[in-house]
C-alpha cells in the first residue's frame, strides 16, 4: 500500500517538475505571439481536457507500442516499447495534463501586458533578461496555479494509466487504479478507506490554491 | 551622411494602425527640445521611435552614434537612452531601490551618475525602501525619473511624465524636472500638449500636428509672462493668434480671444484649460 | 405550424395502429452482459427477440461494477458474469430469485501472439522463454487472469515468468495489450482470437486451470418478468448453445 501511494505521488512529482519545464515556453510564445496560428496550437493544447483519457490512452498505446514509428529512434538502444513503464506513464500523463499547466501560465503572462517589458528594455534589459528578471517573477501565481492543478490532476489520473499502465507493482501500480480494482473485487471497504484518502487529499490541494488567489490577490497594487 | 557631433537627427515615416507618421527631428544634442502639439497628433509615437520601442522605416543618428538606417535597427535595449513613461510603471515586484538600481545594474562602462546623486536630486531618501504600490502619482513619477537616470542615458526621453498627476501633484514635481539640465547635461526629449510646462521646462520646440513635425524653433523663456495683453503687447495680434494655434487651440477660439482681449476684456488664457 | 400539426398527427395516428397479438402481450428484460461476452449475446438477443416477440435491452461493463450497481437498486433483471464467484456473492446477498444460478458458457485459455512462430503448440515459448512481457487479465478480478496463473504455476513458471507480467484490468485490456505488440504474448480468450487467421496460439488445456465458469442469475426485478424468464430458458436452449460455441466457448 505505501509503495502504492508512493509510486502515485512520484508520478505526480516528476510529471508537474518535467510539465513546467515544457509549458513556460510554450505558454509564453502564447502569450505573446502575433502568428495567424497560434489559436491553433492553443486549441490543440486544450485538446486533453475534451478527450476521454481512456482515448488518449488508446492512442499512447499504440504511440508506445512496437510498431509506432515514434519508438524507432528508441528501439536502436534497445528499447521496445515504452508501455508499462514508468517512463511511459509520465509521457501519458504530462500529455494528459498539458493545458493544466499552460493555460494558467499563459493567463499570468498575458496579464502582465506590454509594458514592464517595454520598461525593462530601456532599463538595457535584453528580451532573454526581461524574461527571467520580469515575466517570471511577476507571473508566479500562475506558476503556483499550474504547478497545483497538474499535481493534482496527476494524482488522480485514471483511464490513460489503466490503458498503458499494466499494473507493474512500483512501476506502473497507482492509486486510482488500486481504487478501481478493490471495487471489480468488491472490497468495497478497502477502496472506501483509499478513495477517502485521495478525497481529503483533493480537498487539501483545492483549499490551498483557493487560499493562494486570495494572498496574491491581495497583493496586487 | 556625416552628421555632425552633438546633433540628434532622425526622420521616421510609416504607418501604425489607422495613424501615419511622417516627422523629421534636426535638434542639438543639449538641453530640453519639447515635442509639442494636440493628443493625437503622433508626438508620443515619435518618441517611441526613438527608443526603438516602435519600429517605422527611418534614420535615426544621435550624437554621431547611427541607431537606425535602411540597413540597421538597433534594438531598444541597446539604446542609451532613458524613458519616463506617462504612468511611471514601476516595476510592481521590485522595491524602489531596486527600480531604481535596474537599469544601473545592466550598464556597462563608467557610471557617472550614482545612486545617491539621483535620491538627492529628486528627493527619494524616504522612499527607497518602500514597495511600489505605496507610493503617490508624484512620487512614482520622480522614482520612473530616477530609474531612467540611473541607466546613464546619452538621451532622455518624457513622455508626458505630469499628465497623469493632479495639480498638487504637478506642483510637486516640476521643480524636480526644472532642475535636471542644469544638473546632468544630458539632452531631453519632452512630449507635452500643456503650453505652460513647455515654456517653464523646454529650450525650444518641434510643433506637431497629425502625425507631421514643424521645424524647431525656440522657446522664449526671457518673459515667463503668461498675462495675455501682455503677450499681445509684445508678439502683435498676429504672433499671439500663431501661438496660441500652435499650443493646439482651435483657430475660432484664438480668433475670439484675441477679440475679446482687443475689446479690453480680460478673457481667461484658453490655454490654461488643456490640463487633464 | 401546419407542418408540426401534420407530424404529430403522424405520429399519433402510428401510435394507436393495431399490433399483431404478439407485440401486444410483449415485455423488456434488461440484461447486464459482461464485457468479454458482448458479441455473443448481442447474437443470442436478436434471436431471442425474433423468436419470442420480447424485447432484451444490452448494458456491457465489467462485473464487479454491474455487482455495485444491482447492489444499490440498478434496473437489471439478468445478469451475465464473466465469473462465477460474482454470481455466488449476489445470490449470497439475497439480490437474486433463488435457484436460478447456472453456468451458461465456459471460457477456454489461449496463449496467443500476433506474431506468427511465437507462440508453438504446446506453450513450450513459456519455458523457453524469450519474450519481455507476457499480458494477462487482472487475476484479482477476473477469471482467465486466475485461469493463467493457475496454469503458469501447474507448469512450475509463475515464480519465473511474475517479473514479466502485465495485466489488463479486464481480459479486453489483456488481448489490446497483445494485439497492439506492447505484450508480445498473452494469456486471451479463445473467443477472442477464433476468427483470426494470423498470429500463432496454444490453446490450453482445461486441466491446467480451474473452469472459467461464466454464471448467470435472475436478479430479484426480473423474477416476475416474463420477458426475463424466457430469455433465460432461451440462453439454456440449443440455439443459443450454437451461438456460445461458435464465439469459442463450451457450452454447459
Amino acid at each position: 500500500m505505501a509503495e502504492v501511494i508512493w509510486l502515485t505521488v512520484k508520478l505526480a512529482g516528476v510529471t508537474t517538475i518535467l510539465l513546467l519545464i515544457l509549458a513556460t515556453p510554450l505558454a509564453w510564445w502564447l502569450a505573446r505571439s502575433r502568428a495567424w496560428w497560434k489559436e491553433v496550437v492553443g486549441a490543440v493544447v486544450a485538446l486533453p481536457i475534451v478527450l476521454p483519457p481512456t482515448v488518449l490512452g488508446f492512442y499512447l498505446l499504440l504511440a508506445l507500442g512496437p510498431d509506432s514509428p515514434l519508438m524507432r529512434p528508441l528501439q536502436a538502444f534497445g528499447v521496445r516499447t515504452l508501455a508499462f513503464t514508468f517512463e511511459g506513464l509520465v509521457i501519458g500523463s504530462i500529455i494528459y495534463s498539458l493545458p493544466f499547466a499552460v493555460q494558467p501560465i499563459r493567463n499570468a503572462f498575458q496579464a502582465i501586458g506590454d509594458r514592464p517589458f517595454e520598461v525593462a528594455a530601456t532599463l538595457r534589459a535584453s528580451p532573454l533578461d526581461a524574461f527571467f528578471s520580469v515575466a517570471l517573477p511577476l507571473a508566479r501565481p500562475g506558476f503556483l496555479v499550474a504547478t497545483i492543478l497538474t499535481f493534482a490532476h496527476t494524482i488522480g489520473e485514471f483511464g490513460v494509466v489503466l490503458m498503458i499502465g499494466g499494473g507493474i507493482p512500483g512501476e506502473t501500480e497507482v492509486l486510482s487504479i488500486e481504487i478501481y480494482r478493490l471495487v471489480e473485487a468488491l472490497e468495497w471497504d478497502r477502496a472506501h478507506q483509499l478513495a477517502g484518502l485521495l478525497l481529503v487529499f483533493a480537498f487539501a490541494v483545492m483549499l490551498s490554491l483557493l487560499l493562494i488567489e486570495r494572498r496574491t490577490g491581495r497583493l496586487r497594487p | 551622411m556625416n552628421s555632425e557631433a552633438g546633433m540628434i537627427e532622425g526622420t521616421f515615416q510609416g504607418r501604425l494602425g489607422e495613424f501615419t507618421l511622417d516627422a523629421q527631428i534636426c535638434v542639438p544634442a543639449t538641453g530640453v527640445t519639447v515635442l509639442f502639439g494636440p493628443s493625437g497628433c503622433g508626438k508620443t509615437t515619435l518618441l517611441r521611435c526613438v527608443a526603438g520601442l516602435e519600429r517605422l522605416r527611418g534614420r535615426l543618428v544621435v550624437d554621431g552614434a547611427v541607431w537606425q538606417d535602411s540597413g540597421r535597427f538597433m534594438p531598444a535595449h541597446q539604446r542609451p537612452v532613458g524613458f519616463v513613461f506617462q504612468e511611471a510603471s514601476l516595476l510592481p515586484h521590485l522595491s524602489v531601490r531596486r527600480n531604481l538600481l535596474f537599469g544601473f545594474l545592466r550598464t556597462e562602462g563608467a557610471k557617472p551618475i550614482s545612486l545617491d546623486q539621483v535620491v538627492s536630486l529628486l528627493g527619494l531618501e524616504p522612499l527607497l525602501e518602500r514597495g511600489v504600490e505605496r507610493l503617490s502619482g508624484g512620487e512614482r513619477q520622480r522614482v520612473a525619473i530616477g530609474r531612467a537616470l540611473m541607466s546613464q542615458p546619452r538621451l532622455l526621453l518624457m513622455d508626458e511624465p505630469l499628465a497623469s498627476l493632479d495639480q498638487a501633484r504637478r506642483g510637486e514635481v516640476l521643480p524636480y524636472l526644472e532642475r535636471l539640465p542644469a544638473e546632468l547635461s544630458i539632452p531631453i526629449l519632452y512630449v507635452t500638449h500643456d503650453w505652460g510646462e513647455a515654456q517653464r521646462l523646454g529650450d525650444r520646440r518641434i510643433p506637431m500636428a497629425a502625425g507631421h513635425t514643424a521645424e524647431a524653433a525656440p522657446i522664449d523663456k526671457g518673459s515667463g509672462e503668461t498675462d495675455l495683453s501682455a503677450r499681445m503687447a509684445r508678439l502683435g495680434p498676429e504672433g499671439l493668434l500663431a501661438e496660441l494655434q500652435e499650443s493646439g487651440i482651435p483657430h475660432d477660439v484664438g480668433r475670439l480671444t484675441l477679440a475679446a482681449l482687443q475689446s479690453g476684456l480680460d478673457p481667461w488664457d484658453p490655454r490654461a484649460q488643456s490640463e487633464k | 405550424m401546419t407542418a408540426r400539426r401534420a407530424l404529430l398527427a403522424g405520429i399519433f395516428a402510428s401510435l394507436a395502429l393495431p399490433r399483431s397479438p404478439a407485440v401486444a402481450r410483449a415485455a423488456e428484460v434488461r440484461l447486464a452482459v459482461a464485457a468479454n461476452f458482448t458479441e455473443p449475446a448481442r447474437v443470442i438477443a436478436a434471436r431471442f427477440e425474433a423468436a419470442t416477440g420480447h424485447r432484451a435491452v444490452l448494458s456491457h461493463g465489467a462485473s464487479g461494477q454491474f455487482v455495485a450497481q444491482i447492489a444499490n437498486g440498478a434496473p437489471f433483471d439478468v445478469f451475465l458474469s464473466a465469473d462465477a464467484s460474482r454470481p455466488i456473492q449476489t445470490e449470497a446477498a439475497g439480490l437474486s430469485a433463488p435457484g436460478t444460478r447456472f453456468t451458461y458458457a465456459t471460457g477456454r485459455l489461449v496463449l496467443w501472439s500476433r506474431t506468427l512462430n511465437l507462440v508453438d503448440p504446446r506453450g513450450r515459448v513459456l519455458s523457453a522463454g524469450r519474450f519481455e512481457k507476457l499480458a494477462i487479465a487482472d487475476p484479482k478480478t477476473a477469471p482467465y487472469g486466475s485461469a493463467a496463473i493457475e496454469t503458469l504455476r501447474r507448469l512450475g513458471l509463475e515464480a519465473r515468468l511474475a517479473p514479466r507480467l502485465v495485466r489488463g484490468a479486464s481480459i479486453t485490456q489483456a488481448y489490446q495489450f497483445t494485439e497492439t505488440g506492447a505484450a508480445e504474448l498473452g494469456f486471451v480468450a479463445l473467443s477472442q482470437v477464433i476468427n483470426h487467421r494470423r498470429g500463432s496460439r496454444w490453446t490450453v488445456p482445461a486441466s491446467l486451470h480451474s473452469p472459467i465458469a461464466q454464471q448467470a442469475l435472475l436478479l430479484k426485478r426480473g423474477a416476475d418478468n416474463p420477458a426475463a424468464r424466457a430469455f433465460i430458458t432461451f440462453l439454456k436452449g440449443p440455439e443459443a448453445q450454437a451461438v456460445i460455441r461458435r464465439y469459442g466457448y463450451e457450452a454447459s
